[in-house]
């Protein structure tokens, strides 16, 4: 359990730079905004940020990219009917770990 | 209305905490293995609060990159971060002070902000604070938990919980894509340039060399499209988002 000196000046800009980042917004715009274009553009931003996030990088988030598109299939289609994100993650994750067991079962 | 329980903050964190927890093993795994000693990784942990950054960051240390880099690093791939705190600070109820918004913004992470964002209500601070108190907890605890036990996991349990963060964001686009056309065309147009740089020869360069630019460049393209052919009505759908 050490901590070296070198790894001291890594660690403050990694932070610090991830900080000012999420900080500097959120201190400097403190008005409502009015202006309707931006106003739309922040209305869908999280949408499209979340979902490129997701796609295509998911397909390789799992040792196997079968298992992995089932996972994200059941994930998909347990939140149309569920807005829990417990029960999404936990549908999601036992079914990729059910379908990598059938996958080595038959390899 | 606004939204500032902190038993309901608190309640909303725990799915995200969970689902931190595992992918934070993994990178406590994976930060042993470039000689990082558990200490230093759980204080990364503790102090970015970010998978994407944290996961480019290490390699750099282990290899005695230089601090220009790791700044030049940590700001690209955290760049969406920037989109998400102007979103936020119109979710935000409008009369946090300066002092609240500086610990709200080291909370923002990506499923913090989407869960926030859900919420069809303004939020409050002691929401806010309430809500980022699990996922701390559980990216921190699995750091260093991944970083002490680190092999013991079979394979098959590590590589099944690497999905569910990647579910838990499906769990809140999904609903509101299912609400709102617009929005589901959005999403269309981010997926498919996010697959384009996956996939296309010339963009699958451009995002090798500069992979921490595509989320921005896909959310940016897909909402000014979306903001020019349909704006949106009024403030009050504005801020419902």
């Amino acid at each position: 359990m050490n901590v070296r000196a070198e790894f001291l000046p890594y660690l403050i800009v990694m932070a610090g730079v991830t900080y000012l980042i999420r900080m500097i917004p959120l201190a400097l715009i403190r008005k409502k905004i009015k202006n309707r274009f931006i106003l739309s553009f922040l209305y869908y931003v999280p949408y499209a940020v979340l979902s490129a996030m997701v796609f295509p990088a998911v397909f390789f988030a799992s040792g196997n990219i079968i298992a992995a598109t089932v996972g994200v299939l059941v994930a998909v289609i347990v939140a149309l009917f569920s807005k829990s994100l417990v029960l999404v993650a936990g549908c999601s994750c036992l079914s990729v770990f059910l379908t990598e067991l059938i996958l080595r079962f038959f390899s | 209305m606004i939204q500032n329980s902190f038993k309901r903050g608190l309640l909303d964190g725990v799915p995200i905490g969970l689902g931190y927890f595992s992918v934070a093993f993994a990178f406590g795994i994976m930060a042993i293995q470039c000689g990082l000693s558990p200490l230093e990784a759980l204080l990364i942990s503790m102090t970015n609060l970010t998978s994407a950054g944290q996961l480019a960051g290490v390699p750099i240390i282990a290899g005695g990159g230089s601090l220009i880099e790791m700044a030049a690093t940590q700001l690209i791939i955290n760049s969406r971060y920037a989109l998400m705190s102007v979103s936020l600070s119109q979710k935000l109820e409008s009369k946090t002070n300066l002092v609240q918004r500086l610990l709200v913004a080291f909370g923002n992470t990506d499923e913090i902000f989407a869960v926030s964002m859900a919420n069809n209500k303004k939020i409050g601070k002691i929401y806010f604070y309430a809500l980022m108190i699990a996922p701390w907890l559980g990216w921190s605890g699995g750091t260093i938990i991944g970083a002490l036990a680190g092999a013991a996991l079979p394979e098959i349990i590590t590589s099944a919980l690497g999905v569910a963060i990647y579910a838990m964001l499906v769990a809140v686009v999904v609903p509101k894509v299912k609400e709102d056309k617009w929005c589901a065309i959005c999403v269309a147009i981010s997926v498919l340039i996010s697959c384009g740089f996956e996939f296309l020869p010339l963009l699958k360069d451009f995002a090798s060399n500069y992979g921490g630019f595509v989320i921005i460049i896909c959310a940016t393209v897909a909402s000014t499209i979306l903001a020019l052919i349909h704006p949106v009505e009024t403030e009050e759908q504005a801020n419902e988002c």
